[in-house]
């Protein structure tokens, strides 16, 4: 049996609610609220970014693993926010964890989806017997630029699950990627922002992955919505999510413990694994789970999860993602959320 | 000259057509016109496309449509007269079937505006560039402008300027083609995103995909293509003040009445005379003054009019049956065709639950710019 054998979470302390941002730009704020279903978004504090986000979310899988650290053979971190265009994220994460130095190490990117994509490698190299434990990360510190319908949701924050094959609390039972080569989302280099298409990124981007890998993977498994207790769909703003899980029959009640997008806001790389790492902090032994990311560019990784007995066991060892969400709140001004973002120019 | 018919009509939805270029839209519009009229020849066609260089940087789109829709080595020109370029490549089609030129033409109007950044920027170069554009007004500034001065001196409310839009989606809940084909509340109307005051998002039509195409013959050879051939009975097209500020009256546009009179003394008909019209609500004044200007109301009281329920169902005639600019969609080179199919469906009997009881005689009135151009078709059934 492979699966998840640890998992974690972070996020910042700092909110920002969306009414605060919608008075900045002269925006009916219950317009905003209502049309994207969001209330508040996280901020990372001044220190942060993410790798920090990376190793907090990673220190906390390991703690529910149990593991020593020295048996993780790869570490993958996907974020479209890695601090360095030429350096990678991961290598300080395994210094500053203890892993290593006899570990593969990459950084990914792949818009709002590399978290998953992280995942997904960690998880086919347990498969494959390659080692007895890898781990997948995504972590963002998200940009949008002022006054951008982006800037409501793009927030701060992340997950880290390890995989192994012993003391498994929840078996991956099936995966399936559906990705082409679809322009919806993108920042070149030397950009500060990301730029998008509009609407373009409704239909024919989020929508037609979401579902396709909604749609093949419930196929592939055999399964239909009544068979899970919970599903997360990527969360790039409330609606979006739900109209997807509709689409195939899941209620409010499979996709409300996931959806911690009203709180959280998009945190990209970070989004639908964290809307799952609360599913994980809440799944009972023989449960099943459904994880749908999308990343722009595009593409949707699916997994489908069965919770094993091992589960109740390490839910508690490190702090649950609605708790983090739920206090311990530091509300900005939209002057201090610029000064934090970096979004005015200092002298050095 | 020979009088005309319409014989054919084919529609797209109306919508965001992510996987539809301009000639696939196009192509699905003719191929479907050619088979209701159930033609596979045509001598000539004239393509409506308002800025295919700039939406779709294709250009030479006339012959570039007729390659695409199999018809290699016919006649083919475009016709570009911003908003209303439609309508004014189906009167330079009426013409040359008139005029015993031709005998079957094909008239279609595309327009692919999802696929650029900044569609605003593109529709304002049919807007004054020198004095109008490049001051940095653009559409909805210009209508805006309209909308004040005619609240201002008519006393005409918001409430009552909602009752277009409010109308129109009613309308277009009907139309399996229409964009938006759902209905609108007072608050949500109110409470839209601002525009350009007074115009919130409700007060505007919508960014479009789509095409339309028509085909016309001579009315004497029309029953071999339908049983419901509906006559071309007045044509009438103006043109405008280029420039908002060189009206003499914002809560006029002149070019509206100049093409309606033509078209009415063309037709021998008058205002009183027509069921249902089809015109350019573009935003929701511009419904009000164009009704004025077509002589349904006097002028001052369209507003007021279309708020008691006189342009819908019911009332002295039935406006935008289709949904209009606002609800159907206004994909700027089709609409001006698409106009003239809802037209032709009405006479025909053809409009399902948006039928307007015994159509027998219906209008058309589509715009460029703020007023630049306005061409006016009138339809009978024969």
């Amino acid at each position: 049996m492979v699966g998840i054998v640890g998992y974690g979470s972070y996020v910042p302390r700092y909110r920002i609610k969306i009414s605060t941002i919608a008075d900045q730009w002269g925006d009916n704020a219950a317009t905003i609220e209502k049309g994207l279903m969001l209330q508040e978004k996280t901020v990372p504090g001044r220190d942060e970014d993410t790798i920090t986000i990376a190793v907090e979310a990673a220190k906390n899988a390991v703690k529910r693993a149990g593991i020593n650290p020295q048996d993780i053979g790869a570490v993958y971190i996907g974020s479209e926010s890695h601090p360095y265009a030429v350096k990678p994220s991961g290598t300080v994460l395994i210094d500053a964890l203890g892993i290593g130095p006899h570990v593969h190490v990459a950084d990914f990117e792949f818009a709002c989806k590399a978290g998953s994509e992280a995942m997904f490698v960690a998880y086919s190299h347990v498969k494959s017997g390659n080692m007895p434990y890898a781990m997948g990360i995504g972590a963002d510190t998200s940009q949008g630029a002022p006054g951008d319908a982006l800037e409501y949701s793009a927030s701060a924050g992340g997950s880290a699950y390890i995989f192994g094959s012993e003391n498994v609390i929840a078996e991956v039972i099936d995966t399936h990627s559906f990705t082409s080569d679809t322009a919806d989302f993108w920042r070149r280099e030397y950009q500060m922002y990301p730029r998008h298409g509009g609407r373009f990124t409704g239909e024919p981007a989020y929508f037609k992955h979401v579902l396709n890998a909604t749609g093949i993977i419930l196929e592939k498994s055999g399964m239909k919505a009544s068979d899970f207790a919970h599903a997360v769909f990527h969360m790039p703003n409330g609606r979006f999510p739900l109209k997807a899980g509709k689409t195939f029959g899941f209620t409010d009640e499979q996709m409300k413990q996931g959806w911690i997008v009203n709180l959280m806001g998009n945190t990209y790389s970070g989004s639908s694994i964290t809307g799952f790492s609360a599913i994980m902090d809440i799944l009972k032994p023989g449960e099943r789970a459904l994880l749908i990311s999308f990343g722009s560019g595009a593409g949707s990784d699916a997994f489908v999860f069965e919770a094993t007995e091992n589960i109740t066991a390490v839910q508690n060892k490190a702090p649950k993602i609605r708790e983090m969400l739920e206090s311990n709140r530091t509300y900005l001004t939209y002057g201090q959320y610029v000064a934090y973002r970096r979004k005015i120019q200092f002298n050095d | 000259m020979r009088d005309v018919a319409i014989v054919g009509v084919g529609l797209t939805k109306f919508g965001e057509l992510w996987n539809q270029g301009i000639r696939d839209m196009f192509a699905e519009a003719a191929l479907a016109a050619m088979a209701d009229a159930g033609v596979d020849k045509i001598d000539s066609m004239y393509v409506g496309a308002m800025s295919s260089g700039l939406y779709s940087y294709q250009e030479h789109t006339a012959s570039v449509m007729a390659d695409y829709i199999g018809q290699r080595g016919v006649a083919s020109a475009r016709v570009e007269a911003a908003c209303s370029s439609g309508s004014q490549a189906a009167r330079t089609g009426f013409f040359e079937v008139a005029s015993g030129a031709a005998d079957v033409v094909l008239v279609g109007g595309v327009e692919k505006m999802w696929d650029v950044d900044d569609g605003t920027f593109v529709l304002a170069t049919a807007s004054d560039q020198e004095y109008e554009a490049y001051a940095g007004v653009t559409f909805p500034g210009l209508y805006a402008m309209m909308a004040q001065v005619y609240m201002q001196k008519y006393g005409l409310t918001r409430e009552e300027l909602a009752q277009v839009p409010i109308k129109n989606h009613r309308h277009a809940v009907h139309n399996p083609y229409a964009q938006y084909p759902f209905e609108l509340d007072m608050k949500t109307y109110l409470t839209a995103a601002p525009v350009a005051d007074p115009f919130r998002l409700m007060d505007c039509s919508p960014i479009t995909d789509g095409a339309a195409a028509i085909i016309m013959v001579p009315l004497d050879q029309a029953h071999k293509y339908t049983d419901k051939p509906v006559k071309i009975k007045g044509i009438g097209s103006a043109t405008g003040p280029i420039a908002l500020h060189d009206h003499k009256d914002l809560t006029r546009l002149d070019a509206v009445r100049l093409s309606a009179e033509k078209a009415y003394k063309m037709a021998g008909v008058g205002p009183d005379d027509i069921q249902f019209a089809e015109v350019h609500d573009c935003f929701s004044i511009a419904e009000i003054i164009v009704a004025e200007e077509l002589g349904f109301f006097p002028y001052g009281t369209a507003g007021k009019a279309i708020a008691a329920g006189q342009a819908t169902y019911g009332g002295k005639l039935v406006i935008n049956p289709s949904g209009g600019l606002k609800a159907k969609g206004h994909p700027v080179g089709a609409t001006g065709v698409a106009q003239l199919i809802e037209a032709t469906l009405q006479l025909q009997g053809k409009a399902g639950k948006r039928q307007v009881e015994n159509a027998k005689i219906g209008l058309t009135q589509n715009m460029g710019g703020s007023g630049g151009t306005s061409v006016v078709h009138i339809l009978e059934a024969v």
